[in-house]
């Protein structure tokens, strides 16, 4: 078991690797510069600016300043258009993405869960019928439909409730119902299919015949295995959610990290593009590690190899 | 991070019970055992249910008596906004920063005309009015080549320090410094010798403006200081401004591996040489003082600014924010004594010292900058509000959903489809005034030879078959049709360019040798995804195909890849706009010098240069417009640009607000806005 852990943080931190190197060379690639603005730079202006960031030097000499930075000093770098470090943005935007993410997938899995179980549970009933249309709904609406919608709905006739904003109590509400909504739709498909597989197994007609009440059999034998499948999304969309959304983030006006993920982009805010595809595939890998121990504990015969 | 609770709030909730005694507890707790034998009564399989869709349901049920319960008491943010006397303002985008030398852009111009004042201050109903700001009077030479600003004895900053003429100096010395490297440096140019000090230009200062240097610089101005593109010789391309010490040294050795003009003697060169490689040695000192560039304290109260030439603008040239002081005691105290310095800190909340009507209360990124009451500004008794805070929303959408509920007073923008909405519903919230900018298409006219674009008369067929009333009345709403690139000001009345005639157009281009078109190849309209430019393109597009039968294709391309396509010629008519940094007609007529970096239409032409050049030596404000508008003219005959529009500022205000005139810089003074709620009526929907 522990020899697993291990290797898999090996293979993390070699994943890390390929990807920083990967960014590195891509955002050199794309057009244009962090001084490329719609009033152009005067060029000794630029040139002074490029030598403080030392983007005037050859690429490799500028990949293994970053590498050197980054592993002997913990240093993400600077951003080039305004006076921060990559870090700060990331120590001010994650706590927010990190609450947001985390009431989603509250919302997700209290919505989900229970939602996909009933459905297989009353197969091929209307609940089945009717919870899988709207779990269907959940998928295809996109997230910029459902947040402007909840965003009038909500924010406009609970009084409560700001459409959009960060800062009063109730400002994560709308935000992570949005997010949740669309998770909890594909929880909701993925934990149906998983219990329906299970429920029809010999052992719980077996349990079925010793007359044993159907939410203990739900309950106690086939929760567990039934699961497996949603579990397995849940790991990844987590680290999704807690890493920000940008569609999300613009139109309820949230301060997370997603809108980041755009902005460095548009801006070529090089350093800043590079800590953040790191730090999300820290998430990334951390969640799918969190996911593999979350099957040995559900998958007993996961446990011997 | 500040948080604040809304009267109840989950948290508070649940405080409120601990408080409860233990009587009330207990009777509460029995109320939901009932309320929830009741459900499981009501629903007979509700026991039935897993136990996680129990407490789901459990969950659904306090959630929504929650919002039921707090729905009926919070105020919105206008209300509480309006009682603290506290103006919410929209502001696009968060700032890249708060150092009036290190910005360019119009957000964070917003927040630094609340925190800092210059010389002159904005008019709050005048677009050319001037009211003394931290100068209390003004006088200039009869040439107006030398202005004087008397300033006030009572100015100062925030922490109470005395505002002197020093600290102007200081702002200017700062923004122009090299190692600054300011964005907007390009402002300040209009003193004398800024422009050699801030491109270091070391010929000329070291040997041009020292009067001890044996020979004049009429003499050895033809030497290649700065690069010189054409010449062979690799010293020579890079100047002598720019070659390393090392290549000096060389040069000094042996003075022929560089190319001289006839003239300079060989004592002369090596004088040159000398005085190169000495700063050099030096460790490259700053050249301020050696510059002498045009701003001078002469008393602790008195700023004399010396400038290239008559300048009859420069009072609304100081209302920009680059020309605003900065607190020279703040700046060197957190950089150390060094005035570039980078993460000092010296614009954090807490260490920010100004000495505009506001404070910088807070700023927390991507949500707020708050800015408070200074009491220190010399008119502080004459500042309305307590306070303003802007909102960085990029999200027009967002913007125009935060307005209906109440969240600020005045959006940022306005996206073209709410205005239909709010000119039915609520005319007294919409305003569209007149914004100076225009909107226009660049022609590549540096294509390959028989290109058609490098042909005038194919570019004003073009120009001509541009439907400008229906696109401003149908995509652009509020926006005014245009023909010149200078927008119509009080003083300066544009020439009159091309209106919409097909008829001449088809004309021109059989004139051309495109009879119906034939033989015409393909044209790209390049634009970036940004708002209506899609649309607009579409217009046009169609507009060609049916007038004049020829084929355009939309090249869509992210910001910045756009830009750089633009930049670098790669396109062939390419969308653009340009917003005037202050009002005046040489904010929009510059661009289209040759050289000029945000020219890239490769056209220039020596008589357009030799009239704005005159312009500038014409002390006499008619003249001198007459001369631009002579200028405009030729460019405009030329039809190197299709304008298109002229921008509006459409945004959305609060009934509240007072004394918010309509301004074409859109640079409102906030000291004079007042916030007058009437009597509540229902929300807007």
């Amino acid at each position: 078991m522990f020899k697993t852990i291990l290797s898999r943080a090996a293979q993390g931190l070699i994943t890390l690797f390929i990807l920083l190197t990967i960014t590195f060379v891509l955002v050199r690639l794309m057009p244009g510069s962090p001084f490329t603005e719609e009033r152009k730079l005067p060029d000794h202006v630029e040139q002074r600016l490029a030598e403080r960031y030392a983007l005037d030097k050859p690429i490799t000499t500028q990949y293994f300043k970053y590498l050197e930075n980054l592993v002997i000093r913990q240093d993400l770098g600077l951003m080039i258009k305004r006076e921060r470090t990559v870090k700060e943005i990331v120590v001010q935007a994650f706590p927010v993405s990190f609450t947001l993410g985390i009431a989603s997938i509250g919302i997700a899995i209290l919505v989900g869960i229970p939602v996909g179980v009933i459905s297989a549970v009353k197969k091929n009933t209307w609940i089945d019928y009717s919870s899988l249309t709207v779990a269907m709904l959940g998928i295809c609406l996109p997230s910029f439909v459902i947040g402007p919608l909840l965003a009038i709905f909500g924010g406009l006739s609970f009084k409560s409730l700001n459409v959009a904003g960060w800062g009063s109590g109730t400002d994560w509400i709308l935000p992570s119902v949005t997010l949740g909504i669309v998770n909890a739709a594909y929880i909701a498909r993925l934990a149906r299919g998983g219990m329906l597989d299970v429920l029809s197994q010999d052992y719980v007609r077996t349990a079925h015949a010793k007359g044993v009440p159907l939410h203990r059999i739900i309950w106690k034998h086939t929760l567990r295995g039934g699961l497996l499948p949603a579990v397995a999304f849940i790991g990844p969309a987590f680290a999704a959610m807690i890493s920000g959304s940008f569609v999300i983030e613009t139109i309820f006006q949230v301060p997370g990290m997603g809108q980041h993920f755009i902005n460095a982009a548009n801006d070529r805010e090089y350093f800043l593009i590079q800590g953040l595809v790191l730090f999300y595939g820290f998430l990334i890998i951390a969640a799918n590690l969190l996911v593999d121990l979350a099957q040995v504990a559900l998958n007993p015969r996961l446990r011997n190899t | 991070m500040e948080i604040r609770f809304s009267p109840v709030s989950p948290v508070s909730v649940a405080g409120l019970y601990d408080t409860l005694p233990t009587k009330s507890r207990a009777a509460f707790l029995n109320l939901s055992r009932k309320i929830l034998k009741k459900i499981a009564a009501s629903q007979p399989s509700f026991l039935q249910l897993p136990p996680a869709m129990r407490i789901l349901s459990f969950i659904t049920l306090t959630l929504t008596s929650l919002f039921v319960l707090s729905s009926c008491q919070k105020e919105d943010a206008v209300t509480v906004a309006n009682r603290e006397n506290i103006l919410i303002l929209g502001n696009s985008n968060e700032p890249k920063g708060l150092d009036p030398h290190r910005v360019s852009g119009v957000t964070e111009s917003k927040i630094l005309r609340a925190l800092f004042e210059g010389l002159i201050q904005d008019h709050p109903t005048e677009d050319f009015g001037t009211e003394g700001g931290a100068a209390q009077s003004w006088t200039s030479n009869s040439d107006k080549s030398v202005w004087t600003f008397k300033l006030r004895e009572d100015g100062k900053w925030s922490d109470g320090i005395p505002l002197t003429s020093e600290d102007f100096q200081f702002a200017y010395h700062r923004i122009l410094n090299p190692d600054t490297a300011s964005p907007f440096c390009e402002m300040l140019y209009f003193l004398k010798n800024a422009k050699a000090y801030n491109t270091s230009q070391l010929g000329y200062i070291l040997c041009g403006l020292d009067k001890n240097f044996p020979v004049s610089w009429e003499e050895i101005k033809a030497i290649d200081f700065g690069a010189n593109d054409k010449s062979q010789n690799q010293l020579n391309a890079v100047g002598l401004d720019h070659l390393s010490n090392a290549e000096l040294k060389k040069i000094r050795a042996e003075v022929d591996t560089f190319e001289w003009p006839a003239g300079p003697t060989l004592q002369t060169k090596q004088a040159i040489l000398d005085r190169l490689i000495a700063y050099h040695d030096d460790g490259k000192p700053d050249l301020w003082s050696k510059a002498n560039v045009g701003v001078e304290a002469t008393d602790s109260h008195t700023l004399r600014l010396t400038l290239r030439g008559p300048t009859t603008f420069l009072p609304q040239l100081t209302k920009h924010f680059t020309w605003y002081p900065v607190p020279k005691h703040a700046i060197l105290k957190y950089g150390k004594g060094e005035m570039s310095a980078y993460f000092t800190g010296w614009t954090d909340p807490g260490k920010l010292v100004s000495n505009g009507p506001f404070q910088l209360k807070s700023w927390i990124m991507n949500q707020k900058v708050e800015v408070t009451r200074n009491p220190q500004y010399w008119d502080a008794n004459n500042v309305k509000l307590d306070g303003v805070r802007f909102l960085p929303i990029p999200n027009l959408y967002t913007e125009a959903r935060m307005f209906k509920d109440q969240q600020l007073h005045i959006t940022g923008g306005l996206a073209a489809e709410v205005i239909d909405e709010f000119k039915l519903k609520h005319p007294e919230q919409l305003r569209q005034e007149p914004y100076i900018g225009t909107l226009f298409y660049r022609c590549n006219t540096q294509k390959e030879n028989g290109h058609p674009l490098t042909n005038p008369l194919v570019r004003e067929a073009l120009n001509l078959t541009v439907k400008r009333d229906k696109i401003t009345q149908l995509i652009l709403r509020g926006y005014t049709p245009a023909s010149s690139i200078t927008p119509p000001m009080d003083s300066y009345q544009p020439p009159k360019g091309s209106d919409y005639n097909p008829e001449r157009a088809r004309e021109l281009m059989a004139e051309a040798g495109f009879p119906n078109g034939d033989g015409f190849p393909t044209l790209k309209i390049l634009i970036a995804s940004r708002e209506t430019a899609r649309t607009m393109a579409e217009a046009v597009q169609a507009g060609f195909q049916e007038d004049l039968g020829i084929n355009v294709e939309i090249e869509n391309k992210e910001w910045a890849a756009y830009l750089t396509a633009m930049r670098e010629g790669e396109y062939d008519l390419a969308a653009g706009g340009w917003i005037g940094d202050y009002l005046d007609p040489l904010t929009f007529l510059e661009l289209w010098t040759k050289g000029n970096s945000n020219n890239n239409t490769g056209w220039s032409n020596e008589q357009f240069e030799k009239l704005l050049v005159e312009s500038g030596n014409t002390p006499d404000i008619k003249k001198r417009n007459a001369l631009l508008f002579q200028a405009e003219q030729l460019f405009i005959k030329d039809n190197v640009i299709i304008p298109v529009a002229h921008y509006s500022r459409n945004y959305l205000i609060h009934p509240a607000v007072k004394n918010y005139s309509p301004l074409q810089l859109d640079n409102h003074p906030y000291k004079q806005i007042t916030l007058e709620p009437t009597p509540p009526v229902a929300k807007p929907n």
